[in-house]
């Protein structure tokens, strides 16, 4: 085995570094879109009406028996079939958001189920309003087991953005199998970028466990 | 439970039986996809395998009372749990021939996979050791079994009965996993799909067949966890 240590330096990293930006914008804007739309089922799901519940529910169950790189295949050919030509970038995040949102839904739906009944009779015997006893009540009440989930989630979001180098997108995977196929050295690249996942994923669940921790205080206190 | 089993085997049926009659256009694209439907299985089967043996191996390692086993075990779940599987394969497939081992696709994908998920498995079948009372830790000690009769013969069987909804959520995750393993040039479902979509424009139609089939093999795995819930289970109702 050879390592070259200048070749590390002067190529991998930079070219790396590069694309550590779109990883990170990958991942943010995926956990942020899967947070607003894992309510949304989340919502849809509990819903009175049988057919809509019964509808979401089992889209969710075909969505999460599915693998993710197939559908973010499915979104990336299917789209400009159908009329809609998205960057790869975008139609790769919509598709980590819509894997991740079935998998918040539950994480919501659980989190508020939590929340013991009484604590609803209690606010409404206390005429609170509906957005008092949500605001007040139920929320706080149902963040703490909510939020480190959400945390994980995170988490594998990042570790999930690899995926996007299958339809081109320049995230860290993809920059290091093209520096890979142009020097022909797959060494430095790809173990570099596997001690940036696993450097960034140690880290972040570090800060989770930090948020968690906070929660707790906060609500206890 | 019987009606899903059903409905899962028609789905399948039908998926098949729409190959050779209704879609003259399936007739061909759809024995490439076949084909790469027995690799996602092969490679499938052969990872949970490896799978199941990592997170014992693991989970019972991290609870060890030598401090070297305990740091490997430790070593070994946060490196593949840290990493993206993608990462692995790649390093697997691409950076192990520099050290002078060279892996077939094949058994790069298994070993990435299995590798990979038996570092998350090695949680569950912790936790599922933990979850049993550590009387019956004691009792054994009481009756003079050895550790490794006490692991053996009292332990892992009451920790079975719980690890198995995780392992099986585990498997589902698994088999959706080796979707990656096209990163290592092994043709499964996902890149004979891709394959086919590039040579015949049928996007709707080869991609809704991958989407079903790999959602066959999780009902399927459902099916098979529950029912060995069930049998593992058997010993908590009686008498009630």
């Amino acid at each position: 085995m050879d390592w070259r240590w200048d070749f590390t330096f002067d190529v991998v990293i930079p070219r790396l570094w590069e694309a550590a930006g779109v990883t990170v914008y990958a991942t943010v804007a995926s956990f942020l879109l899967a947070l607003v739309g894992g309510l949304i089922l989340m919502l849809l799901k509990t819903s009175k009406n049988r057919m809509v519940s019964f509808a979401v529910t089992e889209f969710i169950e075909l969505i999460r028996a599915t693998p993710l790189l197939v559908q973010i295949f499915f979104l990336f050919f299917l789209l400009p079939e159908v009329g809609i030509t998205l960057p790869p970038l975008t139609s790769g995040i919509i598709a980590i958001a819509l894997y991740n949102s079935t998998l918040c839904a539950e994480v919501y739906r659980a989190g508020l189920q939590a929340v013991p009944r009484g604590q609803w009779e209690a606010a409404m015997a206390l005429n609170l309003s509906t957005y008092r006893t949500f605001r007040r009540i139920i929320i706080p009440q149902s963040l703490p087991p909510i939020v480190p989930a959400l945390g994980n989630y995170l988490i594998a979001i990042f570790k999930e953005t690899p995926l996007l180098s299958f339809v081109a997108v320049g995230e860290i995977m993809h920059a290091s199998k093209l520096i890979g196929s142009e020097y022909y050295r797959f060494t430095e690249a790809v173990t570099i970028a596997g001690v940036f996942f696993l450097v960034m994923s140690l880290v972040s669940a570090q800060l989770v466990r930090l948020v968690e921790t906070y929660l707790q205080r906060s609500i206890q206190r | 439970m019987a009606g899903r089993i059903i409905a899962v085997v028609a789905l399948t049926a039908f998926l098949c039986g729409i190959s050779f009659a209704t879609f003259s256009e399936l007739r061909i694209f759809l024995p490439a996809m076949l084909r790469g439907a027995v690799v996602t299985l092969q490679v499938s089967i052969l990872s949970a395998v490896l799978f199941i043996v990592m997170s014992f191996l693991a989970g019972i390692a991290k609870d060890s009372g030598t401090r070297l086993v305990r740091w490997l075990a430790i070593g070994y779940i946060e490196v593949f749990r840290g990493t993206s599987l993608l990462v692995q394969l790649f390093w697997l497939y691409f950076v192990l021939p520099e050290f002078g081992i060279v892996l077939s696709p094949m058994m790069a994908g298994v070993l990435g996979v299995g590798l990979n998920f038996g570092a998350y498995g090695a949680e569950i079948v912790r936790g599922a050791m933990l979850a049993v009372p550590r009387g019956q830790q004691e009792a054994s000690v009481a009756l003079n079994l050895s550790d490794r009769a006490c692991l053996i013969r009292i332990v892992i069987p009451q920790a079975v009965v719980v690890m198995i909804p995780g392992m099986t959520n585990l498997t589902i995750e698994l088999i959706k996993a080796t979707a990656l393993v096209s990163a290592v040039t092994l043709v499964d479902i996902t890149y004979a799909s891709v394959q086919q979509n590039q040579l015949h424009y049928r996007t709707l139609e080869i991609f809704t067949i991958t989407v079903m089939l790999y959602y066959c093999f999780a009902q399927f795995i459902r099916f098979g966890g529950s029912a060995l819930e069930d049998r593992f289970s058997r010993h908590l109702r009686r008498g009630h």
